[in-house]
């Protein structure tokens, strides 16, 4: 429900870090265990570009997938959701990757 | 519209100070260009900190040459990144690595600092409508007011009533109506500490806006979450909303007088909890009839004494 304004955040900051510039190409990166679905910043995407330096950039959106570290054997876990069981049997995981919402990086024409 | 989470603002976020009943209203606006709407008008009185210089850091100060190529990154680019990476029109490739909910981050830290300077103990009460929120708060600032000072900040979509209810304890409470907004913000915690004033060394409750989802990915500042989890409801919540209970540190299980009418597994639900978050404590409660009330009132003399 929120990726509506997660997209709006995203177009706000592009634009501003253009510099006046035309903004032609925006790379996310998305967490899939982040609770924020890359097809609902898609949808909204274009609209939120409406009127902006932004209107008309492709939207690129890297999926990263989830990661944790098993905090009892030290080895890694591969994550589809939030929580997950390591191969030893622990569920005490650190995440490392899988929760990031961020732009990475942005063309500009 | 909220840039954040998309909710509907047309009304703004209104303060309420429950006892002398000031209000203000911040109206938030749409801008198109602006990160988030937040206002600078915020020292007019009672200097709590003006909230310009983080914000001008973080979001005016980078026209300068694009920084950040090398940024080391551990994640794994998928396939179809990875071509979409290097199939790209001509022009200047600007690296930002910029955390999009960057700007609540940075206020949520510095209402901490706010917080840990004066040895204030703040917690965020999360859970989903009708867990029990509000009596869990009436029934601990009656039982512990002789022993620890406690205020709170309520905040709900619409209505005074769950200040009211506060405010009949005797204890100080502002009431932050968010409009549609579907949780607080950082910068609302900033505003309602302004109004609250609390004490030093005091504890300050949060009661956050009922919904299981949004108020997970916003820090406030607090010392902690705390997750309210009523038996009226599934036992399975805890997996069917993890992020609520990763992000939460103590787990209060409510309404237990009500066991014996329900069909209701509270090993299995706290055995859910901790297989989402392993570290949560969990307390078993009813803030009807206080049965199991002394542990978590034993948790928070604990956590103000730090």
């Amino acid at each position: 429900m929120h990726e509506l304004g997660i997209t709006r955040n995203v177009v706000a900051i592009c634009a501003e870090r253009a510099g006046g510039a035309q903004v032609i190409r925006v790379t996310l990166e998305i967490g899939k265990l982040a609770a924020v679905l890359p097809d609902s910043v898609r949808f909204c995407f274009d609209i939120c570009a409406q009127g902006t330096p932004v209107e008309g950039a492709a939207l690129e959106i890297i999926e990263t997938a989830g990661r944790a570290r098993c905090r009892d054997c030290d080895g890694e876990v591969a994550l589809t959701e939030l929580f997950g069981r390591c191969s030893c049997g622990s569920v005490n995981l650190q995440l490392v990757a899988g929760e990031e919402v961020k732009i990475k990086e942005m063309e500009v024409a | 519209m909220c840039v954040t989470c998309g909710c509907s603002e047309t009304d703004g976020v209104v303060y309420t100070d429950a006892q002398s009943g000031e209000q203000i209203t911040v109206p938030r606006t749409d801008a198109d260009t602006h990160v988030h709407p937040h206002k600078h008008d915020s020292d007019e009185h009672h200097h709590l900190y003006s909230f310009a210089p983080a914000h001008e850091q973080h979001f005016h100060t980078h026209p300068g040459p694009p920084h950040g190529y090398g940024h080391p990154h551990d994640h794994e680019h998928t396939a179809s990144g990875v071509v979409a990476l290097h199939a790209r029109a001509q022009g200047t490739t600007i690296a930002l690595e910029q955390d999009i909910l960057v700007k609540n981050q940075l206020l949520a830290e510095r209402n901490r600092g706010w917080l840990a300077g004066r040895e204030i103990l703040a917690l965020n009460l999360v859970s989903s409508p009708g867990s029990g929120k509000t009596t869990l708060l009436e029934r601990t600032i009656r039982d512990l007011q002789s022993q620890l000072a406690i205020s709170v900040i309520e905040g709900d979509q619409a209505t005074m009533n769950d200040a009211e209810r506060i405010r009949a304890t005797g204890c100080k409470v502002i009431q932050i109506n968010t409009g549609t907004g579907c949780h607080l913000e950082a910068d609302m915690l900033a505003r309602g500490l302004q109004q609250l004033n609390p004490p030093l060394g005091s504890v300050v409750m949060i009661e956050n806006v009922g919904n299981l989802v949004c108020p997970a990915l916003f820090d406030l500042g607090e010392q902690a979450k705390v997750v309210i989890l009523s038996v009226t409801e599934g036992e399975d919540k805890p997996i069917k909303y993890p992020h609520m209970f990763k992000a939460s540190s103590v787990m209060l299980l409510n309404k237990i007088d009500l066991l014996p009418y329900l069909k209701f597994d509270v090993e299995r639900c706290i055995a859910y909890a901790r297989q989402i978050n392993p570290a949560i404590e969990v307390f078993r409660v009813s803030a009807e009839t206080g049965e199991g009330m002394s542990a978590w009132y034993d948790w928070l003399r604990s956590h103000c004494a730090r």
